[in-house]
C-alpha cells in the first residue's frame, strides 16, 4: 500500500512545481530576447553596411535596409522575429544568405558532442575527486587533491590548451591539434580531433564540481545521522552512498548545472585555438559580420540550455529532497 | 557467581593529549540497566559510545578493557566492530530529528541494520518493524515507515530509534540521554515504552542522562562520573538514597528546586509596570486581528514591579512568542501591551530607545546571541555606550562592576566570548542585558540548555539580582517545578491560549486546570517507582476529539473532557481570588478530579 502510493504522492506533489519552474523559464527567456535583440540593435553598423563595404553610396546602403526590412520600427521587427523563434525559424542569415536555421543546423552537433563528451569524462571525475576529498578529509590524499583542483581552476584554459598540443601533437604526434570536423569525418576521426578540446573543457570544468562536491559532502559527513549509520553497522562505502550522497545531490547537481552551462557559449577559447567548428565562434564571427539573426538565434540557444540545466538541477534536487517534494 | 554480561575496566580516551575518560570501571550484570549520570564533558557519551568501538573524530582509547559476552570489544579490528555494531550493540541517540536521515523513509532505515547484517530479507524485516511499531504505540503502524522523518514529531521519531535499535535484539542497547529533547508530558510516554520494550527484549542497557530523576525510574545501577572519572558506582536505589560521594550528593540537591520567598508586595497598589491585554499574535497576513497562523491567542496579564512570572508550556505553547511579543521583535495582531502605563508600540518602530532600555529580552541560547568573536567587554560596553554613553573609564568602571554583579573575575573583560563555558557564557549574556539598565527583564528558557548544578547556579543569580535591583521579570520555561519555586505568578499557555494563572499561593492550592496537573504529574521525581504508576486513569476521555479554534485546545487529550459540552462550546473563564483558569470544570468539580 505505501509502495504503491508513495511515486503517486511523489508525481503529484511535484507536478504543479514543475509547471511553476517552466512557466518561470519561459518568462526569464522572453526577457532575455528582449535584451538581446536591443542590444544587438545597439552595435553599431548593421548588415546592409557590413555587407556593401567602406565604398558603398549611402543610397545603396538605404536600398539594401529597405530590401532585407531593416528599415522597419523596432517593435515590428522584434515581433516577426521572436514569431520566427517560436516556429522554429530565426530568419535568413544576412552575411550568407542562406536560412540561420541551416547554418546552426552544421555546428550545434559539434557544439553538443564537445560538452556531450566532456561532461560524461567530467562529471564522474569530478565526482570522485570531491567525494575522494571529502571523506579522507585533512588527510594527504584531500591536500593533494585541493592543490590539484586549485591549480585547474587557476590556469587559464588557453594555457591548457597551449599545453596540449605541446605535449600531444608537438612532442609525442599522438593527436592533431587542429579538430578538423566534416560531415564526411568518421567516428574514429572525430573522437580523435576533439579529443585535446575535450581534454582542455575538462580541466576548466572539473574543478569547480569537485571542490562543491567536497563540500557538500563534507558538511553532511558531520551530521549525527552519519555516526548514527556508522553505529548501525552500515559500512562506511555505503554509508557514503545511500546515506550522504542523497542529501548531499541538491548542491552538487547545481554546481554541476552551473560548471556544464559554460560549456556552450564558454567554449569559445577552446573551439578558436582548435579551430573548432562550434556554436560558439559561429556567435563570434556573427557579431563581427553584424549578421544579427545568427547572432540572436545564437544567443537564444546559449540561453535556453542554461535554462535547461538550471531547470534539470532544480528538479533533481526537490526529488531528492522529501521535504521540498511535499510542497 | 558467573561473569557479569558487560564488563569495563580502566577504561581511558583520549583527545588532544587529555584524558576525557580516565581509569572508568564498572560492569553490567544481564538483563540489567546501568545509567551513566554526570554534566557535559563528563565523558559519559563517551564512555558509551565506547562500548561500541567507536570514538569521536581526535579521540581515542587508549587503556583499558571492555568485554560484552565473551567478546573484547577493544581488541576488535574495523571489520569485527561493523559486524558488532547494530547487532549485537545497538545505540539510540539523543536527538532523534537530527540522527534519522532526512532523505530517506523511516521503513528503509529502521530495518537497514537487519539487511546490512544478512540476518533477514526486506519482506521478513518489514513485518518485524511494524510489530515493534506496534508495540511502540506508534500511530497507524502499518504505514508510518514510509513517512519521512520531517513528517513526524519529536517522541514518535524517539520511539522509531527504539524500533530500529530493538529489531536485531540485541544484547546490549546504549540510550543516550533518549527523552532530553523531549516536553515531560512526552518523555513519561516514551520512558515508559522504552522500559517495557528492554525489559522484554531481555538485553542489558546503558542509559546515559543527566536527569537524576529519570535515572531512578529507568536504571538498576547507576555509575556517577564527572571530568571522565567514576565517582560513585552502585544499585541505584543506594546511589539516590544513601549517596557516598560529595559530588552525587551535588547533584541531587541541584535536581531539587530551593523555594524561594514571594516578593514582599510592593507597598499599596501600585500602578502595575507590565500589563498585557487581550494579544492575538502569529504570523501570515492579519484579517481581523487574527493572523493566518495563530500562535498567542487572547492572552492577558499584569505585572507589578519588581514581580517575577513564570510562563510555563510545552513547545510549539506560544510561550517564546510571549517574550517576543512583549519585546517588539513580532508585532502584536491585536491587543495592546502597557509598559510603565504607557502603552507599546507594536512593533520595534516607533519605540523610543528609553523603551528599549527599560524592557530587555535574554535569549535561551548563549550560544548563538553572543557574537563569538567579540570579547566579553566589547559585548558589555555597547548597551553602556548606547543607553547610558558611557564611555571609556567610566564604561570600563562599570563592565567590572557588571562582572562582579554576575560573579565572575574582572579579568575576564578581555577574553573573547568563544572561550568561555556554557555557564559563563550565560551570565555575560544576563550581564547584556543588565548592563541596559532594565525594569523588565524577559529570560526565555535560560537554564535549558545548561547542566542541572551550572542552571541552578543561573537561576540562583537571576533571583538575587532581581531582589536586589528591583527589576520584574518574565521567566519562561518548560520546567513547572522550577517556576513554582522561582515565581510569584504563575502562566500556564496551552495550544497559545492562557489556560491557568494565578499567584503562587493560589497554585498552590492543588486544584488545577487538567493540562497543569498533567504537566506537575509528568514531571518525574527521584524516587524508583513513580514511572508505573504515574498517569494511571489520564488516558484521554474522548479520543480523537475535534480541534476547533474556538474549544479547548487540550480537548483531545484531556482526561476529564465532558462529552456533548466540552467539545461543542468554548471553555469559559473561572475567576477566584487569586487565580483563574479556562475550563468547563468549576472549582469544586476540578477538587474533585484531583482526589480522582
Amino acid at each position: 500500500m505505501s509502495a504503491a502510493s508513495a511515486p503517486r504522492t511523489m508525481l503529484s506533489g511535484l507536478l504543479p512545481l514543475l509547471g511553476k519552474r517552466v512557466a518561470s523559464a519561459l518568462l526569464t527567456l522572453l526577457l532575455v530576447s528582449a535584451v538581446i535583440f536591443t542590444v544587438s540593435g545597439l552595435l553599431p553598423g548593421d548588415a546592409a553596411q557590413e555587407t556593401l563595404g567602406q565604398s558603398a553610396t549611402p543610397e545603396q546602403v538605404a536600398a539594401l535596409r529597405h530590401e532585407i526590412g531593416l528599415d522597419r520600427p523596432a517593435l515590428a521587427r522584434y515581433a516577426d522575429w521572436l514569431a520566427g523563434m517560436v516556429r522554429g525559424d530565426p530568419g535568413t542569415s544576412m552575411v550568407a544568405n542562406m536560412p540561420v536555421r541551416e547554418i546552426i543546423a552544421q555546428r550545434l552537433p559539434n557544439s553538443l558532442m564537445l560538452a556531450g563528451f566532456t561532461a560524461l569524462i567530467s562529471v564522474p571525475l569530478a565526482l570522485a575527486i570531491g567525494i575522494a576529498s571529502a571523506v579522507n578529509r585533512g588527510g594527504k590524499l584531500d591536500r593533494a587533491l585541493n592543490i590539484m583542483t586549485l591549480s585547474m581552476v587557476a590556469v587559464p584554459e588557453f594555457l591548457v590548451a597551449t599545453l596540449g598540443v605541446l605535449v600531444f601533437s608537438v612532442k609525442l604526434l599522438w593527436l592533431p591539434s587542429i579538430a578538423l570536423v566534416s560531415d564526411t569525418s568518421t567516428w574514429g576521426e572525430l573522437i580523435r580531433s576533439s579529443t585535446l578540446p575535450v581534454l582542455t573543457l575538462t580541466v576548466v570544468v572539473t574543478a569547480q564540481m569537485a571542490r562543491m562536491t567536497r563540500a557538500a559532502v563534507a558538511d553532511q559527513l558531520d551530521r549525527p545521522y552519519v555516526e548514527m549509520a556508522q553505529l548501525k553497522g552500515v559500512r562506511f562505502s555505503r554509508v557514503v552512498l545511500a546515506h550522504v550522497m542523497p542529501n548531499a545531490l541538491g548542491p552538487i547537481v547545481n554546481a554541476v548545472a552551473l560548471s556544464l552551462s559554460y560549456l556552450m557559449g564558454g567554449a569559445i577559447i577552446v573551439e578558436t585555438i582548435f579551430s573548432f567548428p562550434g556554436l560558439a565562434s559561429l556567435m563570434v564571427n556573427a557579431v563581427t559580420s553584424r549578421d544579427m539573426p545568427l547572432l540572436q538565434a545564437c544567443a537564444m540557444i546559449f540561453c535556453t540550455a542554461y535554462l535547461l540545466l538550471v531547470l534539470t538541477a532544480d528538479v533533481v534536487a526537490i526529488m531528492a529532497n522529501p521535504r521540498l517534494r511535499a510542497q | 557467581m558467573t561473569a557479569p554480561h558487560i564488563e569495563v575496566s580502566g577504561l581511558t580516551i583520549e583527545a588532544g593529549g587529555r584524558a576525557i575518560v580516565n581509569d572508568v570501571s564498572f560492569a553490567i550484570p544481564r538483563g540489567q540497566v546501568t545509567a551513566l549520570i554526570g554534566e557535559s564533558g563528563s565523558g559519559k557519551t563517551t564512555t558509551a559510545l565506547a562500548l561500541m568501538g567507536h570514538t569521536r573524530p581526535g579521540a581515542r582509547i587508549s587503556g583499558g578493557m571492555i568485554r560484552i559476552g565473551d567478546t573484547r570489544i577493544d581488541q576488535l579490528g574495523e571489520a569485527g566492530l561493523t559486524a558488532l555494531r547494530g547487532r549485537r550493540v545497538s545505540y539510540i541517540a539523543q536527538s532523534a530529528a537530527a540522527a534519522f536521515n532526512p532523505s530517506r523513509t523511516i521503513m528503509a532505515q529502521v530495518i537497514e541494520p537487519l539487511l546490512v547484517h544478512g540476518l533477514a530479507g526486506r519482506k521478513e524485516a518489514e513485518v518485524k518493524a511494524i510489530a515493534l511499531f506496534r508495540a511502540l504505540a506508534l500511530p497507524s503502524p502499518e504505514s508510518i515507515g514510509a513517512r519521512y522523518p520531517h513528517q513526524l514529531s519529536g517522541g514518535q521519531l524517539q520511539r522509531l530509534m527504539a524500533a530500529m535499535a530493538l529489531i536485531t535484539d540485541p544484547e546490549l542497547v546504549i540510550l543516550d540521554e533518549p527523552t532530553t529533547a523531549l516536553d515531560v508530558t512526552t518523555q513519561v510516554d516514551v520512558l515508559k515504552l522504552f522500559k517495557a520494550a528492554i525489559a522484554k527484549s531481555g538485553a542489558s542497557a546503558i542509559y546515559v542522562s543527566h536527569d537524576l530523576a529519570v535515572v531512578a525510574q529507568m536504571a538498576d545501577r547507576i555509575a556517577v562520573l564527572r571530568y571522565g572519572v567514576l565517582h560513585e558506582e552502585g544499585p541505584a536505589r543506594t546511589v539516590l538514597e544513601t549517596p557516598r560521594d560529595h559530588y552525587t550528593r551535588t547533584l541531587i540537591a541541584a535536581a531539587r528546586p530551593v523555594e524561594r520567598p514571594v516578593a514582599p508586595e510592593t507597598a499599596g497598589a501600585s500602578a502595575p509596570l507590565l500589563s498585557v491585554e487581550g494579544v492575538t499574535a502569529g504570523y501570515g497576513a492579519v484579517r481581523d486581528g487574527v493572523p493566518a497562523v495563530p500562535v498567542l491567542r487572547d492572552v492577558s496579564f499584569v505585572l507589578a514591579p519588581g514581580a517575577t512570572l513564570g510562563v510555563i508550556g510545552e513547545s510549539g505553547s506560544g510561550k517564546s512568542t510571549l517574550a517576543r511579543v512583549i519585546a517588539g521583535l513580532l508585532p502584536r495582531a491585536e491587543g495592546s501591551v502597557h509598559f510603565g502605563g504607557v502603552g507599546l508600540p507594536a512593533g520595534l518602530k516607533g519605540r523610543s530607545r528609553e523603551q528599549f532600555r527599560r524592557v530587555q529580552l535574554v535569549f535561551q541560547n548563549a550560544d548563538t546571541a553572543l557574537n563569538p568573536a567579540h570579547s566579553v567587554a566589547t559585548i558589555l560596553s555597547r548597551p553602556l555606550a548606547f543607553y547610558h554613553g558611557l564611555k571609556g573609564a567610566a564604561a570600563r568602571a562599570r563592565v567590572e562592576e557588571l562582572l562582579d554583579l554576575i560573579h565572575l573575575p574582572r579579568d575576564i573583560a578581555g577574553r573573547p566570548v568563544r572561550g568561555l563555558s556554557g555557564g559563563q557564557k550565560q551570565r555575560i549574556n544576563l550581564a547584556r542585558a543588565l548592563a541596559a539598565g532594565p525594569d523588565l527583564l524577559l529570560c526565555d528558557e535560560v537554564t535549558s540548555a545548561l547542566d542541572t548544578v551550572v542552571g541552578a547556579a543561573i537561576l540562583e543569580l537571576i533571583d538575587d539580582l532581581r531582589r536586589r535591583l528591583g527589576i520584574a521579570t518574565v521567566f519562561i520555561s518548560h520546567d513547572i517545578s522550577t517556576v513554582r519555586a522561582f515565581c510569584d505568578q504563575v502562566l500556564v499557555l496551552y495550544g497559545g491560549r492562557v489556560v491557568e494563572q494565578g499567584s503562587r499561593e493560589g497554585f498552590a492550592s492543588g486544584r488545577h486546570h487538567p493540562y497543569t496537573r498533567l504537566l506537575m504529574d509528568s514531571v518525574p521525581e527521584m524516587h524508583p517507582g513513580w514511572l508505573e504508576h504515574t498517569g494511571e486513569g489520564r488516558a484521554p476521555a474522548l479520543p480523537g476529539a475535534p480541534v476547533g479554534e474556538e474549544l479547548c485546545r487540550f480537548l483531545p487529550r484531556c482526561p476529564v473532557a465532558i462529552a456533548g459540552r466540552c467539545d461543542r462550546t468554548p471553555a469559559p473563564l473561572h475567576r477566584e481570588r487569586d487565580r483563574q483558569w479556562l475550563c468547563h470544570h468549576d472549582a469544586a468539580a476540578l477538587a474533585m478530579k484531583e482526589t480522582v
